[in-house]
């Protein structure tokens, strides 16, 4: 279970490694955000919620059948949408309105 | 090493569902001022960083408090604290109220009423539950928060608490921090048994692999009475995910099914640990792998189901996507997790009255910490930390504690060096004493390995075992204070694996299967093991102390 996150889309803004629950995302010599405990990693995605510039993606470890997907989120008003990229490239969308309950 | 030295009327050790909670309710009575400690970011740490889909401990329209306690005795086989389930349970709806003002989105009819899943389970998007109570607590003036302190040890000096040690693992600073009162509500132990998958996934787990016992373990130093660590939790998960099952069980009623299709529940028992042991029974006996049955399930479900996980465990949603099936088009395979010490799950903690006073004075237990009080859930949580924090107010009117004695602080002090040097290193590393640790656990302390089973032999051997890696974690060397958290991570999962150890080993019976599933002594003994075990550090052993059940009616109170 990690994350990965894009150096190039990194403002280095820090909320990354603010909020992470398990202490792992640090920012390098040049502001940039890195995982330095990947293994460590719960796949919360609480720094993904977090990110500005949605530099942050998740995957499933190929240990636990993961087969290379990414996930990030974006935020639209009460809209949390969630974006799965395939690694053949399909994506899907699923949005959230965060101010409806679950149903089951 | 730079030091700091802070005064409190009120420390609050964990920034959780208890903590925050308690914070809020002392802010609303009294002008006492409230220090919260937090390991981690109080906006997503422990337990619900990731959100939680429902409330699972409310009171719904028909029902009483006193359903909730029988449901929880029930569920543990009578081994419970009568007296601290109803305490809690006469709170539930009030403090759920209280979190639909702070913010969070739970689903009501069209007159207003919140709709019920079951007999006691409410539905929400608590997808930002933690970021809501972090709010709350955020705007308190009386209330400082501490994040990234790593609380390591209590300062208790004639069984009177009067602060506690922490290292600041961004800032370099070792924290002395004197207190009137402490509350300690941080999470349970994770990590003590080898995990589902030990490889790159080994922190896909069910709780946070980030909560790692300390309250436990600093109430186990300090010598304060514990109970029921025999009461291990193992949750029925998703296979690779590990995500939770109940929104599969409950929401749409999936049953358990092995893999010749046939529903196997039954046959075993609906007990949260008979449901497991059904799974691994099934499995061993050559029908295995078990399923939740999900095929078949309307569209609408399908959908559904995949926005509840993303509101509380993405992966397993993923998991659906990358597949290329929903769960109409496949069943949900499932399996045991490694076993875990949760005092908001099975009743493994502190020993404390009504009041969450433990036996320590001046220090209380609210939420994971707690023992006695099983089937907590997060709104037993928030229960327990108002409970606590009401019982401090009125502590500390009476109250005051004695200052922190240098000589202790020292000795802390020069601990934390002895890590930091590489002088007296050994050469092990953190990690692969963690792994050592866990392997033993797995292999002779009822792990998945033996399939949770364990026998006296085994765990005599165990217990030699970890004694062991206690001494070999003594020469360990950290190069930053993060490391050095690990390193008192590891000791803290260390101490309790010997109490989980020491109390397997006292219930000469099997009450709960694969929770405490003891193959010297496979049948419940209700003539001997009516009783609570609990235990208590005294001279470097632990003394296992037997106590009568607290019934119905009944109220225990400390005798000091």
């Amino acid at each position: 279970m990690s994350i990965s996150i894009d150096k190039l889309k990194c403002i280095g803004c820090g909320k990354c490694s603010t909020v992470c629950p398990g202490s792992l995302i640090k920012l390098n010599d040049d502001r940039r955000a890195y995982i330095k405990y990947p293994k460590d990693c719960w796949g919360c995605t609480s720094c993904i919620k977090e990110c500005p510039v949605y530099a942050i993606r998740f995957y499933l470890g190929a240990d636990i059948g993961g087969m290379g997907s990414l996930v990030h989120t974006e935020k639209d008003g009460d809209i949390l949408r969630w974006i799965i990229e395939k690694s053949n490239g399909e994506i899907t969308e699923i949005d959230i309105n965060q101010k409806e309950s679950n149903k089951y | 090493m730079k030091t700091e030295k802070i005064k409190t009327d009120i420390l609050i050790i964990g920034g959780g569902t208890a903590g925050c909670y308690a914070a809020l309710t002392i802010s609303e009575h009294s002008d006492a001022k409230v220090l919260i400690c937090e390991k981690a970011h109080i906006k997503r740490s422990g337990c619900l960083a990731a959100g939680v889909n429902a409330l699972n401990a409310y009171i719904v329209e028909g029902r009483t408090p006193q359903d909730y306690v029988d449901y929880a005795r029930k569920d543990a086989d009578e081994i419970v604290r009568e007296d601290l389930l109803l305490t809690m349970s006469e709170r539930l709806n009030s403090v759920t109220e209280r979190l639909e003002q702070l913010g969070l989105v739970i689903l009501k009819d069209e007159n207003g009423k919140y709709v019920t899943r079951g007999n006691r389970n409410l539905k929400i998007n608590g997808e930002n539950i933690k970021p809501i109570l972090a709010k709350a607590v955020k705007g308190l003036s009386n209330v400082t928060i501490l994040n990234r302190v790593n609380i390591i040890d209590y300062s208790v000096s004639d069984n009177r608490i009067n602060g506690a040690f922490g290292i600041g693992i961004e800032n370099d600073t070792f924290y002395i921090i004197e207190a009137n009162a402490v509350i300690i509500a941080t999470g349970g132990a994770a990590g003590l048994y080898k995990p589902n998958n030990p490889g790159f996934s080994r922190h896909k787990m069910w709780y946070p692999p980030f909560n790692t016992g300390a309250g436990y373990a600093m109430g186990i130093r300090a010598g304060a009475e514990m109970t029921t660590f025999e009461m291990r939790f193992i949750a029925l998960r998703c296979k690779d995910t590990i995500a939770p099952t109940g929104t599969l069980a409950q929401g749409v009623g999936a049953k358990q099914v092995n893999s010749l299709g046939e529903v196997y529940e039954t046959k075993y028992g609906l007990t949260t640990s008979e449901r497991v042991y059904g799974t691994v029974n099934e499995n061993q006996e050559g029908r295995g792998p078990c399923y939740l049955r999900t095929e078949g399930i309307t569209p609408e479900q399908d959908e559904s189901l995949i926005k509840a996980y993303l509101n509380m465990a993405p992966s397993q949603t993923l998991k659906w996507i990358e597949s290329g099936k929903n769960p109409s088009q496949q069943n949900v395979e499932i399996e045991g997790t490694e076993p875990y010490i949760v005092g908001g799950h099975t009743a493994s903690g502190y020993w404390v009255d009504t009041k969450r006073a433990t036996t320590i004075k001046g220090l209380y237990a609210a939420g994971d910490v707690a023992g006695g009080c099983p089937q907590k859930y997060v709104t037993g949580a928030l229960a327990e930390g108002e409970i606590a924090a009401l019982s401090v107010i009125d502590f500390i009117k009476g109250h005051t504690s004695a200052a922190i004695d240098d000589e202790l602080a020292k000795e802390k002090i020069s601990e934390a060096e002895r890590f930091l040097s590489k002088d007296s290193a050994s050469g092990f590393t953190t990690e692969q004493l963690e792994e050592a640790m866990q392997t033993v656990m797995d292999s002779y302390a009822g792990g998945i390995k033996t399939n949770y089973r364990f026998n006296e032999k085994q765990l005599d051997i165990a217990d030699a075992k970890i004694q062991g890696l206690q001494k070999l974690s003594d020469g360990l060397h950290a190069e930053d204070f993060q490391e050095l958290m690990y390193i008192y991570e590891l000791r803290e999962r260390l101490t309790v694996c010997r109490s989980v150890i020491a109390h397997l080993k006292a219930r000469h019976e099997t009450r709960w299967h694969s929770f405490a599933e003891n193959l010297d002594y496979p049948e419940k003994d209700n003539e001997h093991f009516l009783k609570y075990v609990n235990s208590r550090y005294e001279n470097g052993e632990l003394k296992i102390i037997f106590r009568d059940l607290v019934k119905g009616g009944e109220s225990y109170e400390h005798i000091n």
